[in-house]
């Protein structure tokens, strides 16, 4: 199903010509009501009327997550605080926190994208939804609520926290649709299976995951232990939150809202704008939003994007997984180090539980990197009884990750269930260098 | 031939020991004998109890990384050079014992061992005219 096919089905060339009607629109409205983007349009010598096509799009300035903090609370805010119906915060945890406002008309763009991604995922109006993304200030929450209530699916606001309850809730409502973190719905399988509860007593067929970085594996490892299908949904608090992509039955690449939210991928240091197919810095200009607008905003995730047609039906621009964070670059003995790729051979072995911890530090001027796994409760078996196999399964994890990072990791084995559990977003790493 | 040992995974953390005890109290389990390896980071609890099948459910509901090993069990006279004359069998046929560790119980001297060629260290024990010890034997001696 496609729940809003005008949009969602448009020919390429009926879009790029709404996006630069939209966008020429969007520069005028900031230039008349940011003095921030005025003050960097003109500098740049750009005016609304230089903005006709969505390629025009070059010529104008790329914003930061430093110029939102720099703006806080309310510089980078275009309508007037009287139209304003909702304001949230992303975390400050590195400074200010970001915040945004929505008018009407953005609650109202976000209902009906995050719409697009319920009924993509196959969610219709008789799914009970159980909507566990933490509610307040995170955008995860609130957001994928007003459209499952847009949608006409009854939704149940569980948010975090009190997992045994959720899970009776789940058994004994007959939630059939689950919307949270990726390792929220692997707390959420442990929880049962400590309750006894098996995934045939419950109804649960599908997962709207997101908010952190996730992988195939994982995804693979969700869909078994809790009997349901797992979809992408990406967003993020700076565009609207989630219902910015979402993946179809394909499950290959998440269609992106491009009529609201217009994407480019560029070359993180270069700044140049990158060709489909090409791993680069995903960038989000704001078509349609009221509140704050964003031009060219960075996300700092990594990706691709495709414009290959989708066997869904939608003809829109689909990202592929997110690869990283241009910011969560790891730079190890000089090495550049994503957690994805830890992420990624930990997840290849059957061995280990789906949980680690990257450990950085620096001993006498040399960095060290040490990665804690979880060997898997049934994989402990008698032939594991002794230091020396436990040595070789170290050596033979040890010796993957050296291959694909390309420098060495100490391997520390953990028994299951010591590495801590977050209920929102993972921390997977620590960094203990002290650097000067 | 071979009895049941619990096999334990162990964080080497402040706790983590107390836990896996304090569950066996709490299932009436009666400990025969233990013994940990331990690294800097992680130890291996061996242990052997009455009831190792239901111990060994016990600790696994309670989440704990735990396995059921076959290991030997002989008996020896308790006298010096015993275990020696034991052991140079096993080396003399070139199999090597991962670990062992041995006790005293009802006056009689325990070996108990596991090796990389259970079948080969099998017909030695029996060459040999080695006594086995059952599980039953040892819970008989509590």
């Amino acid at each position: 199903m496609i729940w809003n096919p005008n949009k969602e089905c448009m020919s390429r060339d009926e879009m790029s010509a709404l996006q630069g009607r939209r966008l020429h629109k969007i520069v005028a409205y900031v230039y008349h009501n940011v003095p921030f983007y005025r003050n960097k349009l003109q500098e740049m010598d750009v005016t609304p009327d230089d903005i006709n096509t969505i390629e025009d799009i070059r010529k104008l300035p790329f914003t930061t997550k430093q110029d939102l903090r720099d703006n806080y609370p309310f510089g980078l805010q275009a309508a007037p605080q009287s139209e304003i119906i909702r304001i949230h915060a992303s975390s400050g945890t590195t400074g200010n926190p970001t915040i945004v406002g929505y008018t009407r008309k953005d609650i109202g763009v976000w209902s009906e994208c995050m719409s697009r991604c319920l009924t993509a995922y196959g969610v219709t109006r008789d799914d009970t939804f159980s909507v566990a993304y933490g509610y307040g200030l995170f955008t995860g929450g609130l957001g994928a609520h007003y459209g499952v209530e847009n949608l006409g699916a009854s939704v149940v606001p569980t948010s975090t926290g009190n997992t045994e309850k959720h899970v009776r809730l789940i058994r004994d409502l007959g939630i059939s649709g689950i919307a949270c973190t990726p390792s929220y719905a692997l707390y959420l399988a442990e929880t049962m299976e400590k309750m006894g509860i098996t995934k045939e007593q419950i109804k649960l067929r599908v997962g709207a995951f997101g908010a952190e970085p996730w992988t195939e594996s994982m995804r693979e490892e969700i869909q078994k232990r809790l009997g349901l299908k797992g979809y992408n949904l990406y967003g993020l608090s700076e565009i609207m939150g989630p219902c910015v992509s979402y993946e179809c039955s394909e499950q290959n690449g998440s269609h992106i809202c491009e009529d609201h939210f217009y994407p480019e991928i560029i070359h993180p240091d270069t700044l140049e704008p990158l060709p489909y197919g090409q791993v680069g810095e995903l960038v989000f200009t704001t078509l349609t939003k009221e509140g704050m607008p964003l031009l060219r905003y960075r996300t700092k995730d990594l990706c691709s994007l495709m414009d290959d047609t989708c066997p869904c039906g939608r003809t829109s621009v689909r990202m592929g997984r997110i690869m990283g964070r241009s910011d969560d670059m790891l730079i190890i003995r000089g090495i550049n180090v994503f957690p994805s790729q830890v992420e990624s051979v930990v997840l290849s072995m059957p061995e280990f539980a789906p949980r680690y911890l990257l450990i950085i530090d620096r001993i006498n001027n040399l960095d060290t990197l040490q990665v804690q796994v979880e060997v898997r409760q049934e994989y402990f078996t008698q032939e594991m009884d002794n230091l020396g196999a436990i040595e070789r399964l170290e050596k033979k994890l040890a010796d993957k990750l050296k291959s694909v990072l390309s420098i060495s990791a100490k391997v520390q084995l953990k028994p299951p269930g010591t590495i801590e559990r977050s209920q929102g977003k993972s921390k997977f790493v620590i960094d203990k260098r002290v650097l000067k | 031939m071979t009895i049941n040992q619990l096999s334990i995974f162990l964080e080497n953390k402040k706790g983590t020991m107390l836990q896996v005890f304090q569950l066996l109290k709490q299932a009436n389990v009666q400990l025969i004998a233990t013994t940990i390896a331990d690294t800097v980071d992680y130890g291996i609890l061996r242990i052997l109890c009455d009831e190792p099948s239901r111990a060994y459910q016990v600790l696994k509901e309670g989440g704990i990384a735990v396995a059921l090993s076959d290991v030997f069990a002989i008996e020896l006279d308790n006298k010096v050079g015993r275990a020696a004359d034991a052991i140079s069998l096993f080396a003399s046929e070139g199999i090597s014992i991962s670990y062992l560790y041995s006790f005293i119980i009802g006056g009689k001297g325990i070996l108990i061992f596991r090796t990389d060629n259970a079948d080969k260290a099998r017909e030695i024990i029996i060459l040999n005219n080695m006594k086995f010890v059952a599980e039953s034997d040892l819970s008989a001696l509590l």
